[in-house]
């Protein structure tokens, strides 16, 4: 993302569409996140992440944690899960529906207040 | 990419039970820190072998490599079914070396300790796509189960198509609420137990018979 804040001024929030994902390979994905987040920004998914995509981006965040510099992230999305009723022809066939606004930060820098089916809250603090 | 290789693994998986009956399942036991996974572990591997698999602390990330403990024999009405038991260190998005030092640890040893731990979840996240037929889940009955990792991991899990049983453990305590367990998550079974005090162990053998059998 385009660099355009200073150090003080307050906390970047980036909002990516579906559309700027959908053209990109999972290990893009999940680097666009992750130098968003240790950057110190917020990166606000319109589509979510699918849970293979999920899973390697707690891999790779794992190797990247480092004493000092990088504590991890913090993650949210609605708690629906829709995958639960779809058949397995319906996932082979690439009716994932996975499509769920995801919000994710530097683990000390945002703490989520409250969560339920239909609202987040978070706490985002500067650096 | 991910269909793709759900396709070739559910296919490698329905290969490996048609070639080779005998072998052992490898069930992963996923949940988050401090929910008892290497208790219920080591309850298992002392019931059916003997011995245990590793230590278990109130420490979080005492697990912090996935341990493993095979061809655990349990027999059910007669029936013998073999699964080798993977404990993994419960999954997690940080890991603040700091927490650690609240445990009485130098800093060096916290660092020390945090590093492994995130290999260790690296690792098992890693197992979770790869080299596992089925899971167990164990969350503790007496926190709220709703948290974003357990709705993440099954979902994960889901998306593998593979086996999973949910366990709530701990319901030995007093604020343990089974129910809330199975609200959150109504697509799965869920069955109570208290791994420390081998509270219900016979019917969650009979679930691992029947779903890993
Ligand atoms: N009251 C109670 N405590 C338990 C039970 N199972 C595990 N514990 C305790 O919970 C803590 C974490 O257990 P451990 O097995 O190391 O958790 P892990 O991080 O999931 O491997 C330890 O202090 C255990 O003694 C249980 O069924 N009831
Ligand atoms: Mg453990």
């Amino acid at each position: 993302m385009a660099e355009i804040k200073g150090p003080d001024d307050g906390v970047q929030i980036d909002l990516i569409s579906g559309e700027r994902m959908d053209g990109l390979a999972s290990m893009e994905k999940i680097r666009i996140i992750l130098d968003g987040v240790r950057d110190g920004n917020i990166v606000i998914l319109e589509e979510g992440l699918s849970p293979d995509e999920e899973s390697r981006l707690i891999e790779v965040t794992m190797t990247e944690i480092s004493p000092d510099e990088f504590n991890g992230i913090e993650i949210e999305t609605y708690p629906k899960s829709e995958t639960a009723d779809q058949s397995i022809l319906d996932r082979i066939m690439g009716k994932e529906s996975t499509k769920k606004l995801t919000v994710i930060g530097p683990a000390n820098q945002i703490e989520t207040l409250h969560k339920d089916e239909t609202l987040i809250s978070a706490l985002v603090s500067r650096k | 990419m991910g269909l793709l290789t759900n396709l070739r693994d559910s296919i490698s998986r329905a290969a490996s039970t048609l070639f080779s009956e005998e072998d052992p399942k490898r069930i992963g036991i996923y949940g988050p820190p401090n929910a008892g996974k290497t208790t219920l572990a080591n309850r298992i591997a002392r019931d059916w072998t003997g011995d245990a698999v590793g230590p278990e602390s109130h420490v979080p990330h005492e697990t912090r490599r996935a341990r493993r403990k095979e061809n655990v024999e349990i027999e059910r009405d007669g029936k013998k079914v073999t699964i080798d038991i993977v404990d993994t260190p419960g999954v997690t998005t940080k890991v603040d070396y700091t927490e650690f030092l609240e445990h009485d640890m130098e800093k060096d040893d916290a660092v020390r300790r945090s590093r492994e731990a995130t290999e260790g979840v690296a690792e098992a996240m890693h197992w979770l796509r790869e080299d596992v037929d089925g899971v167990i889940y164990v969350l503790d009955s007496a926190t709220d189960p709703f948290t974003q990792v357990n709705t993440m991991l099954i979902g994960i899990i889901e998306s593998q198509d593979l086996p999973v049983l949910i366990l709530a453990n701990k319901i030995d305590l007093e604020e343990s609420s089974v129910q809330r367990i199975r609200n959150a998550y109504p697509q799965h079974e869920t069955i109570p137990l208290s791994a420390l005090e081998g509270d219900n162990m016979d019917e969650v053998y009979d679930k691992i018979a029947e779903y890993f059998g």
